[in-house]
């Protein structure tokens, strides 16, 4: 991607974020805030973004707003999951360490689906080596890698296929 | 009243955690009670800055929360033996 | 009036969760099983709360949701950090544990014997 244009995404970023921060439209702020986000995105617009301003395409930001309510549906839900095993007298788990294969390609595919794992029902990510996810399954329904993978990130990256990648 | 209800039942939560760090019987153990007990206490906090109407308790749960990730981070990799 | 009562659900559901992960790490047998608890169970709470705030003090909305967003991104990753580092340093799973695939893996096992 062009230079410029990943420089211009990082800005944008960095800029939002002091706006959130400050929480101010004086013109003042305004300016000294643009002038900063420029300076720093100009060292770390490298290390930032691989994408640049492909990022905000309307079909990915479409596919975020998609993705966001059915994450945080995923997430109650998997409270309310642990909040019954905690509570329960007799506390109903059989923990294992399960492995799976992710189909994602990139960086940032591979640590949202990681993140997206950790937070939904009785799954954590332990580790990611390449290609491979080792997952701590509180219920361990099944040992089979292809089955455990059509159960745990299967349906995360149907919807993060069209978003990241 | 309902301020003293909330704040009560997180800092019993605190004070759950706490047991754990102090109970845990691997370095490990302490080190996700502490984990989760960051995390609580930066709600804590905010909850605290609107009772005392304080902005400026924003700023340090801000602060709080990327020092603990910091210092997870910087533990866990003591942990595995690559500091 | 509604935002009131928005702002104080947001809250207590916060605060009942951030207890439930807490009572779970003293509950649970072993580092695995605690780690999920605190994780899930405080990203939520911590997250709900703290908006919750925001909700109830309009003026203060930008900065609680920079404050809930960031623990929204890092638990997680400081979540799997130390689960990685507890595997790998030789905390032993809890003796009822079903399966642990992860003895497979070459990088996993390398430093369990030393």
């Amino acid at each position: 991607m062009g230079k410029l244009s990943r420089f211009i995404f990082t800005t944008l970023v960095l800029f939002i974020l002091w706006l959130f921060l400050t929480s101010t439209f004086k013109s003042q702020e305004v300016l000294i805030g643009l002038i900063f986000s420029a300076i720093i995105a100009l060292f770390a617009y490298n290390s930032f973004t691989e994408q640049g301003l492909k990022n905000l395409s309307p079909k990915k930001v479409f596919c975020a707003f998609l993705y966001l309510p059915y994450f945080f549906w995923q997430m109650i839900k998997a409270n309310f999951d642990v909040a019954y095993r905690v509570l329960h007298p007799k506390m109903p788990i059989s923990p294992g360490i399960v492995h799976v294969k992710t189909k994602m390609k990139t960086d940032l595919g591979k640590l949202v689906v990681a993140n997206s794992i950790t937070l939904t029902p009785g799954t954590l990510t332990l580790d990611v080596i390449g290609d491979d996810m080792l997952i701590h399954w509180i219920h361990v329904k099944t040992t089979d890698v292809e089955k455990a993978s059509e159960e745990i990130p299967g349906v995360f990256e149907k919807c993060l296929k069209e978003f990241l990648e | 009243m309902s301020w003293y209800i909330a704040i009560g039942i997180i800092t019993i939560g605190v004070i759950l955690t706490l047991i754990r760090a102090l109970k845990g019987p691997t370095p490990a153990d302490r080190m996700v009670a502490v984990d989760s007990m960051t995390t609580i206490t930066t709600a804590l906090l905010v909850l605290l800055g609107l009772y005392f109407k304080r902005y400026i308790y924003l700023d340090i749960a801000l602060v709080y929360a990327v020092l603990a990730f910091v210092a997870t981070l910087a533990v866990a990799r003591y942990m595995e033996g690559g500091l | 009036m509604i935002l009131n009562v928005i702002g104080w659900f947001l809250i207590y559901f916060g605060a009942v969760f951030l207890f439930l992960g807490a009572l779970g790490i003293v509950r649970f047998p072993d580092v695995y099983n605690r780690l999920q608890a605190g994780t899930k169970c405080t990203t939520l709470g911590a997250f709900s709360a703290i908006i919750g705030v925001g909700i109830l003090h309009p003026a203060w909305l930008a900065k609680t949701f920079i404050i809930a967003l960031f623990i929204l991104l890092t638990n997680p990753i400081s979540s799997h950090a130390l689960g990685r580092a507890s595997y790998r340093s030789g905390v032993k799973l809890w003796e009822k544990s079903v399966v642990d695939k992860c003895k497979e893996f070459a990088e996993c096992v390398e430093e369990r014997n030393e």
